[in-house]
């Protein structure tokens, strides 16, 4: 048995990002989420931060050689063990294409499918929250259907608003405020993801599920 | 308190940035020119992190409602405390009811941007998740968690009631750490993840060639006008934790620097990353000028950032001696 190597690369000084070999999926994920608890009690490390399938570790301040650090993650990432988070399910109702979903068209010119084929395969399964990103109280879901994959856009779009559904090569997600993005958004939601003034201060963590209620498809 | 009489979009307040948030989606945010803000903060006597006012638009005015010291560094913005001429990178006392303006950035020996405002004290607007920056995507922190508007008010922390030395000033870190290539400023890079996916002729250009600041260029990225960048194969990234300074390059080919206000994850593939210790240098660089890029290594980026750290450690020990003098 052969084991694919993961892959470690730096951000600059200020970070290191590890990405696990092999394809996306719960399971793996639950190791990424084992080895960012193992990783945030290292010394160098300010913060772990899981990413889809991988994991980036903010540095307190840059180690003088990184040489230490990679082998130690490898060795962590061979022992992980998965770490099943088990959380709660928040069910939110989405108005699918029109106004609120400028680039379904998009989805359908890609994937050769109708609107109701893409609503129904997007509506379909619960969505287990990977990941925190992009930004304030933002959720990476894995579990989409991948058949309605489509290509970020060429060019970002300056500005989608919040409770924006877009779909981003193999992934899907809910904008939680109005920013840039080069997703491609199909429907709309509205729900409140985020609050400085909580502890914690985002609604959802990794283990939590979204489930996409169809609302209603402007067709 | 100060007030704000400009109507002049974009000042924001900023410290050093917000960290251990980025587990919620939290970017950075913070000052675009770390060291100015900290060099302004030891003049003043304040911790390296107290927060200011960033000012990326002139002119720009406030009015003191207190007496109060502050300094101004970043651009030279031939700064004036009602009728009197203040030089850059200085500290001075400001009484109740003076009006300080900072006008349009100067042509000179260095070329900047951004102007900042520090006072003794700090600005006190109250701290979110850790820091005073504003996060202007998720509108909290600095004030309001927005831009400063005409008619705003900002409180200045306390100082103790201890007297801040002021009169002293400093050369600016672009003179006492110049970094040049063919006369533009240089801009060192460490290659990331996905450099090897771009033609060699591409990797050439990035290194070789100048690169304008678009005007679609702010606190969360610098747009880049170029050659464009070849990639050898079009990949479709797995979103991930991304930094300040991260080079993006979009499948048009044209790059994106992350800035402060960048977003903690994304999904582009990057060619390299912009070295912690000269964020600064991009942070002040104006839109429409053009900035080269030379490729680093990581003995090399680690000692960059020990060397803007020793410069730092050198002003505050100047500003110490000058003080004691006193």
């Amino acid at each position: 048995m052969t084991i694919a190597r993961a892959s470690i690369s730096v951000l600059g000084t200020s970070a290191l990002l590890f990405e696990a070999p092999g394809e996306m999926a719960l399971e793996s994920q639950q190791r990424i989420w084992a080895l960012a608890r193992e990783a945030q009690g290292w010394p160098e490390v300010r913060e772990a931060v899981p990413g889809m399938n991988n994991l980036m570790l903010s540095f307190a301040s840059a180690p003088r050689t990184l040489g230490d650090l990679e082998a130690r993650l490898h060795a962590a990432w061979l022992v992980a063990k998965p770490l099943p988070l088990e959380g709660r399910v928040v069910e939110l109702p989405v108005v699918y294409g029109g106004t609120g979903g400028p680039h379904m068209g998009d989805v359908v010119a890609h994937t050769g499918m109708s609107i109701d084929e893409i609503v129904e395969r997007h509506s379909a399964p619960l969505y287990p929250v990977y990941a925190l990103g992009s930004h304030p109280g933002y959720c990476y879901l894995g579990g989409m259907d991948p058949r309605i994959a489509t290509p970020r856009r060429k060019v970002p779009v300056v500005s989608i608003p919040g409770g924006a559904v877009s779909i981003g090569g193999a992934q899907t997600g809910v904008s939680a405020s109005a920013g840039p993005s080069g997703w491609n958004t199909i429907g709309s939601t509205s729900m409140h993801f985020f609050d400085p003034a909580q502890d914690p201060p985002a609604l959802l963590r990794p283990g939590d599920s979204i489930r996409f209620r169809v609302e209603k498809v402007i067709r | 308190m100060i007030e704000i009489l400009s109507a002049s979009a974009l000042a924001t307040v900023q410290d050093l940035g917000r960290t251990g948030a980025l587990r919620w989606g939290v970017g950075t945010s913070g000052a675009m020119d770390p060291l100015a803000l900290a060099a302004g903060n030891i003049l003043l006597g304040n911790d390296e992190g107290a927060a200011a006012i960033e000012v990326p638009v002139f002119p720009f005015q406030v009015r003191f409602a207190q007496d109060c010291a502050f300094a101004i560094t970043g651009a030279d913005v031939a700064a004036r405390l009602d009728d009197e001429a203040l030089l850059p990178w200085w500290s001075a006392p400001a009484r109740a009811g003076q009006v300080l303006q900072l006008g349009l950035p100067q042509p000179g020996p260095w070329r900047a941007s951004r102007a900042y405002l520090c006072v003794a004290g700090g600005v006190d607007v109250p701290p979110a998740l850790g820091s005073r920056s504003t996060q202007l995507r998720g509108a909290f922190g600095g004030h309001e968690g927005r831009a400063l508007r005409q008619g705003d008010s900002l409180r200045v922390g306390s100082t103790n009631g201890e007297q801040r030395t002021t009169g002293i000033g400093l050369v600016p870190p672009a003179l006492a750490l110049p970094l040049h290539v063919d006369d533009l400023p240089a801009i060192r890079v460490l290659p990331a993840a996905e450099y090897a996916n771009y033609s060699e002729a591409s990797r050439a250009a990035f290194w070789s060639e100048p690169w304008k600041i678009t005007a679609q260029s702010d606190r969360y990225g610098y747009r880049l006008s170029g050659t464009p960048l070849e990639a050898v194969s079009a990949l479709e990234m797995r979103s991930h934790g991304i930094v300040p300074g991260v080079i993006q390059v979009p499948p048009g080919g044209q790059p994106i620097v992350q800035m402060r206000d960048a977003q903690p994850s994304g999904g582009y593939p990057k060619l390299g990353t912009v070295i912690e210790a000269d964020l600064w240098r991009l942070g002040q660089a104006p839109i429409g000028s053009r900035v080269r890029f030379v490729e680093t290594n990581w003995d090399d980026a680690v000692a960059a950032l020990a060397q803007t750290r020793r410069w730092l450690d050198e002003v505050r020990r100047l500003v110490e001696l000058h003080r004691g003098s006193r």
